[in-house]
Parts: C-alpha cells; structure tokens; sequence
C-alpha cells in the first residue's frame, strides 16, 4: 500500500532524513519510532507534501508521489497532529471544523456525515457547536481524529497522536484508534517516541536514529526484548524507567 | 522525631474564577525529610500548584490556606516579601520543565549560574565565575569553559537542564522540587538527567520533590510516592510498594500504560468514580 | 430559558448561538474594564450626537450673526460664538457627523486593504511578498501628514480628498501586521490540516488565516483613529479638509487661532471635542484589545 524507498530530506545543510526505505502492507500497522530530531515526523510531512523531498520515491496505492498531492492523495491520506491545541482553528465550531472536508471533497449530507464522526469518535452531538478552548485536551484529539476519517480515508498518518495527553487520556484514544482500524480496514503509520505504545499499537516497526533507519523489527520482538541493534536495546531499557547504569556521562 | 524538613498540612490552594471558586488543592496533607518523594498525577491534579505554594508563588486571584505549612520550622505561610529571599533560591530551589521556557535568552548560560550564586552568597566577578565553572563540571558538563559563554538556545535540551541544575544547586539549598524536570527530553537523556539529580540529591543530603505524570519513572528513582487527584493525595506508599497499592485510581492509572512485554488487545482505561474528587 | 442562560449554553445548539455566546462573553468582558466602558460612551455619545444632530443642536450652524460675534459661553449660546457669530456648540454638534464620516470611510478603506495585502503577502512569500512588502515600505518612508498634505494639495481641498490623503498613508502599518501574523499562523496544525484536506490557497486566506488577523487589526484601527482624528483636524486647520462653512472642527480651531488670547473659547472648544473624541477612540481600543487578544483565552 505504500513504498518508502531511499528517501532524502535537507534543512539546509543538516540531512533530517537519509536514504529510509520502509514498506507497510494494507491493512497493516506500522511504527516509525525514534527520540526528537531522529526524522521520524518529517518522513511523515514528506509524504503529506508539507514539506520538499531531496531524493528517493515515494508509492502510495500504486501512485508514484510528485511535487504536489492532488485530490485523490486527499481523499486516500490524512493526518493527526501530535498537538490537540494546535491542530484545531481557534476560532471556528467543531461543526465547522468537521463540514470543511466534507465540503472539500464535494460530499452529500453533510450533516450525517458530521454526526457520524462525533458519535465515532466517542464525543455527542453536544459537541457539535463548541468552540476547541472549551475542549480537554482529550477531546480536542478525539475531533482531529474525526476530521481526520471523516472523508474516509484508506491510510492514517498519525504523528506522536498522544504524546501531549494524560496516560489515562492515551489509553482512551489508543484504544479508539485501534477500533477504528479494526472497524475501517485502515492503514496506519504510527510516529512515536514511545516504544511500548508502538509495541501495542503497531505490527511492524522501524527504528530511526538521526534520519537513518536503524533497524526494523516486529511488536513481537519487541515483546520479546529481542533487538539486533544497540541503540534498539538501549531504548528498550530507556523506556522502562529509571535506570542508573544507562546513565553514560 | 526531628523537625521534618517540609511539613504540610491541609494545604488548600483557591482561585476565583468567573463560575465561583475552584480548589486547586484539597487539604493535601503530607511531610518529609532528607529524602526523594514524587507527588505523581494528571494535568489537574494539583501537583504543581502544591509546589508553588510550598514557594510562595501563588498569587491573588489565588489564595493559600493551610493548617501547617513548614519548611525546617520556618512558617511559610503569610512570609513577607523580606523573608522570602532568604529561603527562596537559597534553602528551597526548583527546577522547571523546559529549559526553553525558564533560561533567560539573552544572557549566557555562565552569567545566569553566576547570576544565582552572587545573589544568595554576594561575591565577586571572578568568584563566581570560578563557582560557575566548578558546578558545570558538576553536572558532568564536558566543556565548562565554552558551555559558560553559549547561550540558552545554542544547547540541547539535555544539557539545559543540566545548566538550570546547576544555577538551582549553587546556592546549596536544602530542598529541592523538580517540577517534571525530564518531561521535555528524550528517553536517554532523561536518564543522565536523573542520575545527575540522583546524585546532587544524595551527595548534599538534600530533599527532593520530584512532580511528575510518569507513575513508572518516579516508581524507579523515588523513595516514596504520592498520588494526587483533583487536587486530593488519594495515595501515599514508598515507591517499592508499588504495585501493591490500594486507591482504585492508582491501580487504575498502572493498569491503563502499555508496557513491553505485557501484550494486551485493549488498554485498561480508567473509570473515574465522583468520590475520588470529593 | 432565559436570554442570557441561552447565550452562556454549555452546548449551543447552531452556530448561530455559538457565535451569540462568545460575542456575549467578549462584551462582558469588555464592560468589565472600567476605561473601555468611558470610552465606549464616548464614542457611543458622538454617534447618537451625529445622528440626531438636527435635535440636539441649539441654533442653525451656519448662520452667521455679525452683531453676535465673538460672544462667551452663555445661556443662549452654550459654548459662544465665533468670528462670524455662528454658534459654537451647534458647529461643534454638526461637526461631528464629519468626524464620524471621515473615521469611518478611513476605517473602511485602511482595514481590508491593508488586511488583504498582508496575508496575501505573508502567505504566498517569495517574490509576491518581495514585491508587495516594497510597496508598503515606500508609502511607509514618507511622514504621513506630509504624505496627507501633498495629496491633499494636489487632488484640491474637500473631505472627500481629505479622506484619500489619509487613507493612502495610513494602510502600511495594517499590512505589516495583517502579514506579522499571517507567518505566525502560516504554519500552525491546523493550517496544515486543511490544506492536507486538499483546501485551495484562497479557501485558507479567507477562511482560516483572515480571521485570526482580524482582531489585531481591529484593535490596530481603534487606537489609530485617534491620530487619524487629529490628522483630519491638522489638514482642517490647514485649510485642506473639509471647506468652508463646513464646520470641521479642526478648521473651527484654525478659525479661532487669531483670537486664543481674548475669546479662547472659540478654538478651544472645538479642540476640546478632538481632545475627548480621540480619548474615547483610544480607551476602546486598549479595552477591545484585552478582549480580543487570544492569549487572553
């Protein structure tokens, strides 16, 4: 479903991304997992076009990516931003946020489809007409993911989705996540820093480190604490908490 | 038992806001010694605003009320301004989340931890400059010299807070609160971080308070842990016992965090019940 | 249900009652602040005195009494008369529907320019931005009422000319804010988000970048006013605003120049009104400012 192959991306003069290569099947979950400045979120902008690539190709559903995204790429992939406080207009009513695809993507029943969305997403209709200042953080992503499914995409790009949310709050909207999948047949592609929430959400995984793909493994293995690569291992031991021999001043 | 070094007691933390009055905390009640404690909790808990009435940093519309609240004898409650600067920086320290947000950017990192130092001990120059430079090697910072003259948005964020340790531990205080110090870092950072903590803590036989949402990190520094909710401790147990904890809210929030090597279809979520906020 | 209860709803039930409710809330907050509600009043004062001028003024303004001229505030000529022996505080009142004339068609024709260059500008950058922002930069090196006057003189006086001098000078700031804040926004999440929907570049210029410069752009034009005001008044007093017998105040003040010794009264009252009219413009604007600042949110 979609092909990564030996892609490039410059900031100037520092490298963000180097020759990654990575496949994910139809269907399929798949981690890319790495700490900040690893490249993780800018392989995902790459593919979203929001940001220029310096070489390598990109397939999604048999399409080669160019320079622009077109209708049809909008229609197949979307996005979910890691921050609940900024992914969503300030100054527009959820239902407004939730009718703008809709009126994009040239859809009928508009107001179905948006109560649909709520009601998939866990939130009421009361929420139709809120602005996001008087949402929790919680339910400020549970929107972003019903804007983001609301034209009923095939791919989802999630990017650190619950990094900025209570670990109660996470647990809540991984779990949405993971129905929805479940419900939907979609393909996600998980951006992380956080190695068990990968483990659980994803089948596959790539470990990234400073814009190389480092190792790329399943949850199993990762459950199973079997890595080929030091720096996999060592973020396995980072992750379960405190640990004073790992600290190598 | 020797005077505690921060005892609190029914420590209500109030502000008024247009819809009536919010408690930020509820009769939080708790004291320490030389020791590492974590109050552990989600956004709204009331763990920071604990912290900041400890130091005084609560101002109207907000306002303090507590039946004890005190530091080494010392009633902090209703302190002057006057007395204030005496404890504040010099005998109880704290150290923020982000180095972005609580470094001052146009002075370099040396002249802040300077900074600090000629304040509570009045030096000069070259004297605290030397000061400066003794506790950058300190936090295990390898350049001290060319770490002195940067600035705050020319070093990582690992090295930061390393920098905002060292400007908080120069005075020598007595207690130090660490409001989640490694929150903006990466998981390998974190860990220098904390074991830099570790040892400033233990090698001063300072106190800690260490404010964090990561029930499993503080599980594996702290000595004990407390747990607060809507502005309540719900749960107060030394950090090995653990998982042997009682209040349905804690086992609710160790059983809701994916971990590696416990496969599970769905994540446990929590059920809040009214009467944990009550 | 009653009217308020319905406007403070915990779930609106339209987006009507939506946008009711936070305009509702941001007037409240806005009476709250005791400074901004003096200079509501004031500017509220000087719309009902320019509507209703025909009943609020004592005496015809532009009739002239020799025999009366030069006359002190009295009983029945409440703030004197002028050279001329027209009344004062009449001109004053009809002087107003002016003033009022001038700010807004100012205010109208500074805003969305200034608006629409700027985030077109700040969105598109590259040499769009280039271009437009050299633009701005050349009518922002001239001094305005100098800019104003040279206009003024060419295009002859008159209000109409008078209000195209001002507005040529005054759009430059608006765009370098309107564009300030377009870059800031330009790449927000949410931006990003609809253009991932696929949202052409002008649905996001007007829909989603505009109105979040438009408050600081608001505020902007409310404390400008008051210079605005006073540049109208200095081109007044020049002899290039409005015409005579037009009774504009800065021409009243000009009018009374020659007489400030014995007969303030007739320059200082009609700059009194500038006086207060601009204080009011100014309170608004740094009370609407607190209410419209997101950070305050």
């Amino acid at each position: 479903m979609i092909s990564v192959d030996r892609l490039t991306v410059r900031f100037g003069s520092m490298l963000a991304v180097r020759e990654a290569s990575f496949e994910v099947a139809r269907g399929e979950s798949f981690g890319l997992v790495g700490e900040s400045g690893s490249g993780k979120s800018t392989i995902l902008r790459a593919m979203t076009g929001l940001v220029p690539t310096d070489g390598g190709r990109m397939t999604v559903d048999g399409e080669v990516l160019g320079k622009t995204r077109g209708r049809r790429f909008h229609r197949v992939v979307q996005m979910v931003f890691q921050d609940p406080y900024g992914s969503l207009h300030p100054r527009h009513t959820i239902d407004r946020i939730l009718s703008e695809p809709v009126a994009i993507h040239d859809l009928d029943q508009p107001e179905r489809r948006v109560l649909a969305a709520l009601d998939d997403v866990g939130l009421g209709p009361s929420f139709r007409f809120r602005y996001p200042h008087q949402l929790s953080g919680g339910q400020r992503q549970r929107v972003a993911i019903a804007r983001a499914i609301i034209a009923e995409p095939q791919i989802l790009l999630l990017d650190e989705p619950t990094s900025a949310l209570d670990v109660s709050i996470q647990a809540e909207v991984l779990n949405l996540l993971a129905r929805l999948r479940r419900d939907r047949g979609l393909t996600y592609i998980l951006v992380s820093h956080n190695l068990a929430v990968v483990a659980h959400m994803c089948e596959r995984l790539a470990v990234m480190n400073r814009g190389q793909i480092v190792e790329q493994l399943t949850s199993d293995d990762l459950h199973r604490r079997q890595a080929a690569t030091d720096y996999t291992r060592l973020l396995m031991r980072a992750s379960e908490g405190y640990d004073p021999t790992l600290a190598t001043v | 038992m020797s005077t505690p070094l921060l005892a609190i007691e029914d420590l209500n933390v109030t502000f008024e806001t247009r819809k009536g009055p919010v408690r930020a905390t509820r009769d939080v009640t708790w004291s320490m010694g030389r020791e590492k404690i974590a109050i552990v909790g989600e956004s709204g808990s009331g763990k920071s605003m604990s912290a900041r009435a400890v130091l005084g940093l609560i101002q109207p519309p907000g306002r303090v009320e507590a039946r004890r609240l005190e530091f080494d004898g010392i009633d902090l409650r209703g302190l002057r301004p006057r007395d204030w600067l005496s404890i504040r920086g010099r005998r109880i320290s704290m150290v923020m989340q982000d180095p972005r947000y609580s470094l001052n950017p146009v002075m370099t990192v040396g002249q802040q931890i300077a900074e600090a130092y000629v304040i509570h001990h009045g030096a000069n120059r070259a004297e605290a400059r030397r000061r400066a430079l003794d506790m950058l090697a300190a936090v295990h910072i390898r350049d001290p010299e060319r770490v002195y003259g940067t600035y705050p948005h020319e070093i990582s964020g690992g090295m930061g807070q390393r920098v905002m340790i060292a400007m908080m531990l120069i005075p020598e205080p007595e207690l130090l609160i660490a409001d989640e110090p490694t929150s903006a870092l990466d998981v390998t950072v974190q860990n220098q971080v904390l074991a830099i903590i570790d040892e400033m803590v233990t090698r001063r036989g300072m106190g800690l308070v260490f404010i964090s949402h990561d029930l499993g990190l503080v599980s594996s520094f702290c000595d004990r842990v407390l747990i607060m909710y809507a502005g309540r401790v719900v749960e107060e147990c030394a950090a090995a016992d653990l998982h042997k904890a009682t209040h349905p809210y804690t086992r609710g929030l160790l059983a809701c965090q994916p971990r590696l090597g416990e496969r599970a279809a769905e994540l446990a979520t929590l059920n809040r019940q009214a009467e944990w906020a009550r | 249900m009653t009217v308020k209860s319905w406007l403070l709803a915990d779930t609106p039930h339209s987006r009507t009652q939506a946008r009711l409710g936070q305009a509702y809330i941001g007037l409240t907050t806005l009476l709250s602040n005791p400074l901004a509600v003096v200079g509501l009043v004031i500017i509220g004062t000087l719309v009902l005195v320019a509507a209703f001028a025909p009943l609020i003024a004592t005496h015809d303004p532009y009739q002239q009494n020799l025999a009366l001229r030069l006359k002190p505030p009295s009983a029945e000529f409440w703030l004197g008369t002028d050279a001329l022996g027209r009344d004062i505080f009449s001109r004053i009142v009809y002087g107003s529907r002016l003033t009022l004339t001038i700010v807004c068609l100012v205010a109208v024709i500074v805003g969305p320019v200034g608006l629409a260059i700027g985030v077109i500008a700040g969105y598109a950058g590259g040499i769009t931005d280039r271009v437009l922002m050299r633009i701005t930069d050349i009518f922002m090196a001239f001094p305005r009422l100098i800019l104003a006057l040279a206009f003024a003189a060419a295009l002859g006086a008159g209000i109409e000319n008078a209000v195209i001098a001002i507005a040529i000078t005054a759009w430059p700031p608006y765009a370098r804010l309107a564009r300030a804040e377009t870059l800031t926004r330009k790449g927000s999440d949410f931006i990003a988000a609809i253009r991932l929907q696929g949202a052409s570049p002008l649905r996001v210029l007007f829909g989603h970048i505009t109105p979040l410069c438009v408050s600081s752009v608001v505020v902007r034009l409310t404390l400008d006013m008051a210079g605005i005001i006073l540049i109208a008044a200095g081109l007044g007093f020049l002899g290039l605003g409005a015409r005579p017998p037009s009774p504009e105040w800065g021409a009243m003040v000009a009018g009374g120049r020659d007489y400030l010794i014995d007969q303030w009264w007739v320059a200082t009252m009609p700059g009194i009104a500038i006086f207060v009219v601009s204080l009011g413009f100014n309170l608004l604007g740094d009370g609407l400012r607190d209410v419209l600042d997101p950070k305050m949110r």
